[in-house]
């Protein structure tokens, strides 16, 4: 009886259960544990202290009810800003991610029965090295915050120097991954403080940063407190003249209407490309840009697509310069990363073409309202002010007089509320981030209003 | 068979057929030194162009629905809808990382139950989902290894070692946390020369990095000798994850001496590979390394589940997040309709898939296999018989597969094999699936070479030019109108 092992719905899964006995037989053994008579004795186990397997329905019955436990955006309205936001993902980009020949593939070592995806690949390239001003993009790495690691990393490599300069007015999570990423290459961060009135970097504090040592130098725009910073030109100036590499990181949906990095002399183009066709998955599917001038490229990390030809002439795709990549060159590689954030890329180039240029910069625009819209509506409730006074894009710092109660009140009234700053930033205190893009409809900001009157 | 459609499919760019009209902004506020003096330089295209173009895409690349896809180390197993259609729903999609916990409970408790899950599976004490990939996983395990060290005020450990047939990414992790890199030979079986290991390991050792079974696909069956070497050391062994498709249920790393632990979610618990990510590579450690941990870690107090920051020793964070979420909760998904005893018998039917293809294989005669002969849930065959007798290289029999429609195993990987192919069936393959990729190996090896050598015929392009595309590098449509004669 044991060619029917009573498994039920786990033979969907493994079709040579019922077999096991007559291919045991064919391979002369007896029972299964002679192909794990290999394991010493010791440290063998007769089973997992886990529960029996459930049904699919069974299993989907437990999941509804863990969904019930949460409350999203649909149920919560949330302003929550910190660089993640939701953003409407048009059907396109989910039927697209939704095809099984994408989402199951392995890495496209084979080119010949990878084409497609290579060529997608390509073809996120290319839109991201449009979008940023930039020669070229990887095939993307896991976020913004390794991307800024990386970065570092890179600039380190080129010019052999060993110190990275960045600004205060980048996110805490950032500077926390960017301290992990650099600190087996022996690099010291160098963190220069802020402007406290428009939230900018000063521009001073970088003239007298620099020295021989400065590898590379970091600016956001727009930055954690969603400013855009106008100054990348006399940095990158800076940076020219010290001989130190220039590395900007951006949120790529700003680059429908604000001067991309390329304009003004950055080096490498970094930045979370999530906002791009992703969904928010609690912070998870993540997608870090990473794009650099053509004379840099052998020292890029990640994958990387090229286009080239078939024996027969006819064009074809696949991953090029492998000799940087850690399957050939091992320690010596530009990076460890292997696999990457393939789909989260793929939806980002299904969303970009999707949108196209009248589109894209047409959702940056909305967007740039929408920030412009909330701040004034926040701001004309008293006892509600705007932190910094530079132009911000689609998030923005609030002062109150008690960001906490504030925060919890609205909570009770439905509403999730900015993001509270005073943990991680002890001179932010009851200072608040908040967010909002073309998801948010006009009534929650009314209502958020509404209540934020009510608490004041 | 996979048949691959062939599509002569231009460039986004090329599709384009309109230009983009005059756009006047209407913005005020967005001062000029801000703006973008030059158009953004996007393709405008309708959904219906867009939808075939990725249409045409996808039906030119091969996924786990295409065929059998047995590369040896990425355990490229079916992935069950069920888990695909959870991961979709709002209630988990459309969470903000920065919510408040009182409205994030199902997702906590998730994370919190996946953790103990991943526990018991490996035998370790406490996990980390945080790592987005494997090989971030195993940068995440060195940090650790260091914080480690550092706490008991051993600062002289400066090395990793590993052995030869270790995947790419153990030294490539090593070296960005800022270790040398020791590599030691292995034995004529492919297993770890305790000889060797000995001698690398001293007072500089911080951590040996194992995967077990290792990438040959054979059981260290030293291993508890191996663990024992390494802590007598003052070192920490590592385990690397990738192939824990093997052992389920039979053995457990936490249980041979293993210090730090990383599971690949998207091979062993199914979460797809996504072409190349997400991934997810969660990290699992004993006892004594709890503390160093990334924050925030997922608590449970009374019935309430938090995220806590408050960790003084913790390494704090290595990436935005707390991990690919959506791949956490396919693999939570896929744990339970698994269960207990359907972990074990992946594992089991993993490991006989592989050991019926090997003797079948090394039995024709065409391929050998060095070292020993029986295999966990992949082995390595060697087409250097055929590389003498017939001229036929690993990589022309890779090629050759894909005209019947089947996907290669790995090839010359690890390097210690010459002409490798390394297969890896896994659980998800019927008999006859089998006995069909069996079948076309040995027919590849009888065909005439210079047929083989010249493979694929079948798909969308022949023998891609990869030399060409490292010479006349092209890595987006801007470069192409000057780099390419026009066809």
């Amino acid at each position: 009886m044991e060619d029917h092992y009573p498994l039920g719905v786990l033979m969907q899964f493994i079709p040579n259960a019922p077999l096991k006995k007559s291919m045991l037989d064919s391979l002369g053994d007896h029972d299964i544990d002679d192909l794990f008579s290999d394991i010493p004795e010791k440290i063998k186990i007769t089973h997992l202290k886990l529960p029996e397997g459930l049904s699919q329905l069974q299993t989907e019955e437990r999941l509804k009810i863990l969904a019930q436990k949460n409350k999203s955006f649909c149920e919560l309205p949330s302003f929550l800003g910190g660089g993640v936001k939701p953003h409407y993902i048009p059907a396109a980009v989910k039927a697209v991610v939704s095809r099984s020949e994408f989402y199951t593939a392995y890495t496209p070592y084979q080119p010949e029965t990878s084409q497609g995806f290579l060529q997608a690949i390509f073809e996120y390239q290319s839109m991201i090295a449009e979008l940023t001003g930039m020669d070229v993009s990887n095939a993307s790495l896991y976020d913004g915050a390794t991307a800024l690691g990386e970065a570092a990393l890179m600039c380190t490599r080129i010019k052999r120097r060993k110190t990275f300069v960045i600004p205060a007015n980048i996110s805490w999570e950032k500077k926390c991954v960017l301290k992990n990423y650099t600190k087996g290459a022996g690099i010291t961060l160098k963190e220069l403080p802020y402007d406290r009135k428009t939230g900018k970097i000063d521009v001073r504090a970088y003239q007298k940063a620099l020295d021989l040592d400065t590898a590379g130098v970091y600016l956001e725009n727009p930055n954690f407190f969603g400013i855009f910073e106008d100054e990348g030109e006399e940095v990158a100036t800076l940076c020219k003249k010290n001989q130190s590499l220039f590395v900007v990181g951006v949120d790529p949906l700003s680059l429908g209407i604000a001067k991309n990095p390329g304009e003004y002399g950055a080096d490498i183009v970094i930045g979370e490309g999530k906002s791009l066709g992703n969904p928010l998955d609690f912070g998870g599917s993540t997608l870090g840009i990473f794009a650099c001038m053509n004379e840099f490229v052998r020292q890029i990390p990640g994958r990387l697509i090229g286009l080239t030809k078939d024996a027969e002439g006819k064009r074809a795709f696949c991953m090029t310069l492998q000799t940087r990549e850690q399957h050939i060159r091992r320690e010596k590689a530009t990076s460890n990363i292997c696999t990457n954030e393939g789909l989260c890329m793929l939806a980002a180039a299904t969303y970009l073409a999707w949108l196209g240029s009248e589109g894209f910069r047409d959702l940056s625009e909305l967007n740039f309202q929408r920030g412009q819209d909330l701040e004034k509506m926040i701001t004309k409730v008293p006892g509600y002010q705007l932190k910094f006074n530079g132009t911000h894009f689609n998030e923005f710092v609030i002062q109150c007089d008690d960001a906490k109660k504030t925060y919890t009140s609205l909570l009770q009234g439905g509403i999730h509320g900015g993001l509270l700053l005073g943990s991680e930033y002890p001179d932010l205190k009851n200072c608040m981030l908040f967010g909002v893009t073309e998801l948010h409809r006009e009534e929650h900001m009314h209502d958020l209003v509404q209540l934020l009157r009510e608490v004041a | 068979m996979y048949r691959s459609a062939v599509y002569d499919e231009p460039l986004l760019k090329e599709l384009e057929d309109h230009h983009e009209k005059e756009h006047s902004s209407s913005l005020q506020s967005l001062p000029k030194a801000l703006q973008r003096s030059t158009a953004l330089p996007l393709p405008n295209l309708d959904e219906t162009q867009v939808m075939r173009h990725f249409f045409h895409l996808s039906q030119m690349n091969y996924g786990i629905e295409s065929g059998i896809y047995p590369l040896g180390s990425c355990t490229m197993k079916y992935n069950p809808k069920i888990c695909e259609e959870i991961s979709r729903w709002e209630p988990f999609s459309l969470l903000h990382p920065s919510q408040d916990a009182s409205t994030i409970q199902g997702t906590l408790q998730i994370m919190y139950e996946l953790e103990a899950m991943l526990c018991e599976i490996s035998g370790m004490d406490h996990f980390t989902l945080q790592p987005a990939a494997g090989a971030q996983g195993e940068f995440t395990g060195l940090l650790l290894a260091r914080a480690f060290h550092e706490t008991q005020k051993d600062f002289t450990r400066d090395e990793v070692i590993l052995p030869d047939t270790s995947h790419g990414t153990n030294p490539a992790s090593a070296a960005m946390a800022g270790y040398k890199v020791i590599e030691i030979p292995s034995t004529e079986d492919g297993t770890v020369n305790l000889e060797s290991l000995e001698k690398g390991l001293s007072e500089k050792t911080a951590c040996f990095m194992l995967t077990n079974p290792n990438t040959l696909g054979i059981f260290e069956s030293d291993i508890v000798e191996i663990a024992r070497l390494v802590h007598k050391a003052g070192a920490l062994l590592y385990y690397d994850g990738a192939n824990m498709n093997a052992i389920m249920g039979k053995a457990r790393p936490g249980d041979m001496g293993f210090d730090i632990v990383h599971l690949n979610l998207h091979k062993t618990f199914s979460t797809p590979h996504g072409g190349g990510g997400p991934g997810s590579g969660p990290v699992g450690v004993k006892q004594r390394l709890e503390r160093f941990l990334p924050v925030p870690r997922v608590v449970k107090r009374g019935p309430t589940y938090y995220l806590e920051y408050d960790y003084p020793d913790s390494i704090g964070k290595i990436k935005a997040g707390y991990g690919n979420f959506s791949s956490l909760l396919k693999a939570y998904v896929y744990i339970l309709l698994m269960g207990s005893n359907g972990l074990k018998e992946t594992s089991e039917i993993a490991v006989l898939n592989a050991n019926y293809m090997k003797k079948k294989l090394v039995d024709s005669g065409s391929y050998t296999l060095p070292g020993r002969a029986l295999r966990k849930h992949e082995f390595v065959l060697s087409c250097e018989d055929l590389l003498t007798k017939r001229g036929i290289r690993a990589s022309d029999v890779a090629k050759r597969l894909l005209d019947y429609g089947l996907h290669p195993p790995t090839v010359y990987f690890p390097h210690l094999v010459k002409e490798a192919l390394m297969i890896e069936p896994t659980e998800s393959e019927s008999k006859k699936t089998l006995d069909l990729y069996i079948e076309t190996l040995l027919k590849i090896a009888q065909e005439d070479p210079a047929v083989v050598k010249n493979a694929p015929y079948n798909l969308v392009v022949r023998r891609v030019d990869e030399v060409g595309a490292v010479k006349n590098p092209i890595f987006t449509w801007k470069d192409l109108p000057k780099k390419t004669e026009p066809s």
